[in-house]
Formats: C-alpha cells, sequence, structure tokens
C-alpha cells in the first residue's frame, strides 16, 4: 500500500509536466474547446463512482447507492455535454480557404 | 468478492489504452485542423474506460444503469446550449465534476471509517475541500454569468479575514481527522465549510475578473479528481486529473498575465475597492461621434481593418452583423483582421468560439501578441464592445488601476472607431483616454444595430 501510493505520486507529477507540455502548445484560439474538453475528459471519475455504486458493501450500502447514483448522474452529463460541445465547436472553425465568396 | 484474474488484466489494459487516447485528445487539440480528431480519440478512450470498469466482477448494475442514462439525458442540452452560453455551461460543469468527486469522496470516508491510513486521509480530506468548494464556487460563478445573480463585486470589510479564516479552519479540522479518522463527526465539517467557502469566495468576484476564475475552478477540479484517484488508487483518474489541472492552471496564469493580476490579487482584491476613486474625477469631456454613413464611408475607403471585439458584442449577439460586414469589407478588397485580447469576454478563448460560430475563419482571428505589430499600418480599429482591453492609460498612466496591463495598441491606428452604448465606464469602472483623442470617432449605440446600419450603408447583408 505505502509502495503504491509513491507509485501514484510519481504518476501524478509525470503527468502534470506531460499536460504542462502538450496544453502550452493549444494555441488561444481554442482555449474554450480545451476549457470543454479537458471537462469532459476529467469526467473519467465516473469509473470511480460506478465501482462505489455497484460494488457491494456490508454496511453503509444505502449511502454508497445514492452519493454513487447522483455522481453517475453528474459526471456522465459532463462526458455527454462535454464532447458534444466542443465538438460542435470545433466544427465552426474553418480556414479561409479559396471557395470563399 | 474473489476477482478473475484475467479480467482484471482486460480492465487494467483498456485503462492504459484510455490513458493515452486522453493525452493524444490535448495532444491533436493544438491546431484547428487535428482538433477534432481529439475530440473523438478523447471519446473513444472514455467509452473503454467505462466498458472496461462495468466487466468489474460483481457490480450491479441496476442503479449505474440509472445513473448513466438520467446523466446522458441531462448532458444532451448541455452540449447544445447556444455558444453565447458557453462560459456559463462552462462553470456548471466545473461545479458537476466537483459534485461527483465531493459525492464519491463523502461516501469513501464513511464506507472505511475508523480504518483510514493517515495519508489516505490527507488526500481525501483535500478531495473534498477542493471539490466542494469548486462545486458550490462554480455554482455561483455559472449564476453570476447567467445574471440570476448580480454580476457587480460585492466586497465588505474583514472579507479577505472572513475567508481564509474558514478555508483555515476547514484545514485544521482535516488535520485533525488525520491524526484520528475516527471522529465521523468532524467529517462533515470538512465539506460543509468548503461549500460555504465557495459562495463566499466568488461574491468579491466581478464579471471581468470572471476567465481567470473559470479557469481556477477548472483547475481546482482538475486537481480534487487526481486526489480522488490516490483515494481509489486508480493511475487513470490521476492521469486525467493532472491533465486537467494542468490545462486550468495554465489557463489561470494566462489570465491573468493578460490582465497584470496575481492570482491572489484577483480572489483577494476586487476592483470594486478602486472604483470609488475613479468616480469622482469622471467630468463630460467632448467626445467626436459618427453616423452609420459616416462610419461605412471611412471603412470602406480603408486597406486595413482591425475589429476589436469584447463582451459587449457577445451581449448585444452582434457577431453574426459582424460576420456582414466582414464580407462586405472583403468584398470591396479591405484587409479585415480581427485583434482578440486573452481576457476579452467571460472565459478563455470566447471570443474566438462567437466568431468562428459566424463562420469567420480563424486565420483572420488574431491574438494580441500577433496583432499589435499591425496597428500602425492599420487605418481602422473598429471596436466592438470592448473597453479595459484597448485602454491606453494601462501603458502610460501608473495611477490607472490597470496600469501595466497589456492591451491591444489600437490608438496607434490611424482611425479608431468604438461602437459603444454611452459614455459609461467600462467594467472595472475605469476612464478611457482612447475615447477623448482627435483620430477617434464615437460610435454611440446597440453593436448589433450599429454594426448592421454600417452594413446596409456599405450595401451588403441579406435583410
Amino acid at each position: 500500500m505505502k509502495l503504491d501510493l509513491l507509485t501514484s505520486l510519481y504518476v501524478f507529477m509525470l503527468a502534470a509536466f506531460i499536460g504542462f507540455e502538450v496544453i502550452r502548445r493549444v494555441s488561444p484560439l481554442l482555449h474554450t474547446p480545451l476549457m470543454s474538453l479537458t471537462n469532459a475528459l476529467d469526467a473519467i471519475a465516473v469509473v470511480g463512482a460506478i465501482i462505489l455504486t455497484g460494488e457491494f458493501h456490508a454496511h453503509g450500502a444505502t449511502l454508497a447507492k445514492v452519493l454513487g447514483t447522483i455522481a453517475i448522474v453528474a459526471a456522465t452529463s459532463n462526458i455527454v455535454g462535454g464532447f458534444l460541445i466542443t465538438d460542435r465547436m470545433l466544427r465552426m472553425f474553418k480556414a479561409s480557404g479559396p471557395k470563399k465568396p | 468478492m474473489t476477482n478473475l484474474p484475467a479480467m482484471e488484466h482486460v480492465i487494467e489494459v483498456t485503462y492504459l489504452i484510455a490513458t493515452a487516447l486522453f493525452i493524444l485528445a490535448l495532444k491533436w487539440l493544438s491546431s484547428p485542423k487535428t482538433a477534432r480528431r481529439g475530440v473523438f480519440a478523447g471519446e473513444l478512450g472514455m467509452l473503454l474506460a467505462i466498458a472496461g470498469t462495468l466487466l468489474h466482477h460483481g457490480l450491479e448494475y441496476k442503479w449505474i444503469a440509472i445513473g448513466l442514462v438520467l446523466g446522458s439525458i441531462i448532458g444532451v442540452p448541455l452540449g447544445e446550449v447556444a455558444m453565447t452560453a458557453v462560459p456559463q455551461r462552462t462553470a456548471l460543469s466545473h461545479a458537476c465534476g466537483a459534485l461527483c468527486v465531493t459525492l464519491v469522496g463523502t461516501a469513501e470516508f464513511y464506507l472505511r471509517a475508523p480504518n483510514v491510513p493517515p495519508f489516505l486521509m490527507g488526500v481525501l480530506s483535500m478531495e473534498v475541500i477542493l471539490g466542494a468548494l469548486t462545486f458550490t464556487g462554480s455554482l455561483m460563478a455559472a449564476g453570476k454569468l447567467q445574471e440570476v445573480l448580480p454580476q457587480r463585486p460585492i466586497t465588505y470589510k474583514g472579507q479577505n479575514f472572513v475567508n481564509l479564516g474558514l478555508l483555515g479552519v476547514a484545514i485544521i479540522i482535516a488535520g485533525v481527522l488525520v491524526a484520528h479518522p475516527d471522529k465521523t463527526h468532524l467529517f462533515p465539517l470538512i465539506v460543509g465549510i468548503p461549500l460555504v467557502f465557495g459562495v463566499m469566495m466568488i461574491i468579491p468576484i466581478g464579471g471581468a475578473d470572471m476567465p481567470t476564475v473559470i479557469s481556477l475552478l477548472n483547475s481546482y477540479a482538475g486537481l480534487s479528481a487526481a486526489a480522488m484517484g490516490f483515494v481509489l488508487d486508480s493511475k487513470l483518474l490521476i492521469i486525467a486529473g493532472a491533465l486537467d489541472g494542468a490545462s486550468g492552471f495554465i489557463l489561470s496564469v494566462n489570465m491573468s498575465k493578460a490582465m497584470n493580476r496575481s492570482f491572489s490579487n484577483v480572489l483577494f482584491g476586487a476592483f470594486g475597492q478602486e472604483q470609488t476613486a475613479v468616480a469622482g474625477a469622471k467630468e463630460a469631456r467632448p467626445v467626436r461621434s459618427a453616423t452609420p454613413e459616416e462610419a461605412a464611408g471611412i471603412l470602406s475607403a480603408a486597406n486595413k481593418v482591425v475589429i476589436v471585439p469584447g463582451y459587449g458584442m457577445a451581449v448585444a449577439q452582434a457577431q453574426h452583423k459582424v460576420r456582414e460586414l466582414y464580407d462586405a469589407l472583403t468584398k470591396r478588397g479591405v484587409d479585415v483582421k480581427f485583434g482578440i485580447h486573452p481576457v476579452a469576454g467571460r472565459m478563455p478563448g470566447h471570443m474566438n468560439v462567437l466568431l468562428a460560430e459566424a463562420d469567420i475563419p480563424y486565420d483572420k482571428l488574431l491574438d494580441m501578441e500577433d496583432i499589435n505589430g499591425d496597428f500602425p499600418q492599420t487605418d481602422v480599429a473598429l471596436i466592438i464592445g470592448a473597453n479595459d482591453v484597448t485602454n491606453p492609460a494601462a501603458r502610460t498612466d501608473q495611477s490607472s488601476p490597470i496600469f501595466g496591463m497589456p492591451i491591444l495598441d489600437v490608438d496607434k491606428a490611424r482611425t479608431v472607431m468604438v461602437i459603444k452604448r454611452s459614455m459609461g465606464a467600462g467594467f472595472a469602472g475605469i476612464e478611457n483616454p482612447l475615447y477623448y483623442m482627435d483620430k477617434t470617432l464615437m460610435l454611440f449605440g446597440d453593436a448589433k444595430n450599429f454594426v448592421g446600419a454600417i452594413v446596409r450603408e456599405l450595401g451588403g447583408g441579406h435583410e
């Protein structure tokens, strides 16, 4: 368990560095879609909510089910809404091509 | 509760692939050409991760299914809001993400207590404190952006003391819980106090600071999700949270740099206090104004026009009229570009999305750094609903509250035209000397109607 936590810290650190490097390159043009996309990705927390809701609990089962289900609803709305709106926004970004009137 | 080892491996592999896809999604987002591929990668990663999770042995699916279906039903309309409502939608989604994290954290505590090892209790506290304050803070921000709540900053004496005190108490209680996780009656406090703090934190923040605050909340939402990853020992969640946290952090730094303010200044020093000092000095000074005909005449005689949009354009929903103006001028051979300040609007990139929605090609939308060199060769700078980001006092007047803030150098253009409702001061309540310059023409009126009138004069548009 102790070692696992240390590994987790390494993972966090590396992911943060990758995040900085990758996201620094995102053009300011796309900062709004960036925020909605990272929001959707962040909703991966749904994975934790799913396990919490579905797993068997010897005690506190009702609490886990109630909180877990609300958590799934909140996260799923972010996933569905976040990806939808990001794609909608990105479809609007068009370069000025020769076909422009 | 014995898991099939083979299945566990399958699940872990789906998480691994999902992680790679998430990083690729952000990488592809760097350019508009590959960005949609990025969204697809993100979706695929998400599907894989959820499918993998559902394979876990011994899950009871009833409530999971109800949650997933209900969430999707709520999510679709949230994905189809108008582009002008994107800032409040974004704030709302920060709130949803934070709600999920807070609820899972709360349940995890009660399921594990009193056997919570210190490190775990520490990250669990961080998860619920950050989650809870992001939840109410984002709801407040969404309320202000939707104008359900007053947009003006509300300040009172000792505000910072109260706010920091609240946060301090929550952290101390979290510390007690780390030492004595069996004191379960203390746990509601480390959820409840941050919930209150979230509200108090946003009360003194005005609309012009929203881009920074939304980015900061984004960062908090990411960090709380990463903390949840530590609690659940999920590498996937740690990485997704770290990516989101990094993204929010970078955007917050960008935004506060663009306003020449530090984080603490945005959070703890509302512009509100400086307002009163400036208000007294304001007296009527002569300005030159012009009609749509005159404006159209000057614009059509220009070679190079830079349009500077601001929040006022979004409020007036003028972006489609601006597009007609762009078309009419381009047809006449005028070179039209857009100069976009990082904090124009209510969230990072807000103006770009609105103008892209109006079908303006993205290569005409230029960042502050890219456009500023162009102003001396620009015939007309047309400002639509922007104020403080064009204020030359930021460069010259040391006593100005916005001194040092990087601005769009519109005053270097040969002619400046400003579409504005009235002579009222901008959001920060600061006088703009640009309006009194000899080369400035004030175009008084509603942005949408005025731009429409110019377009009619130019013989374009479709009405």
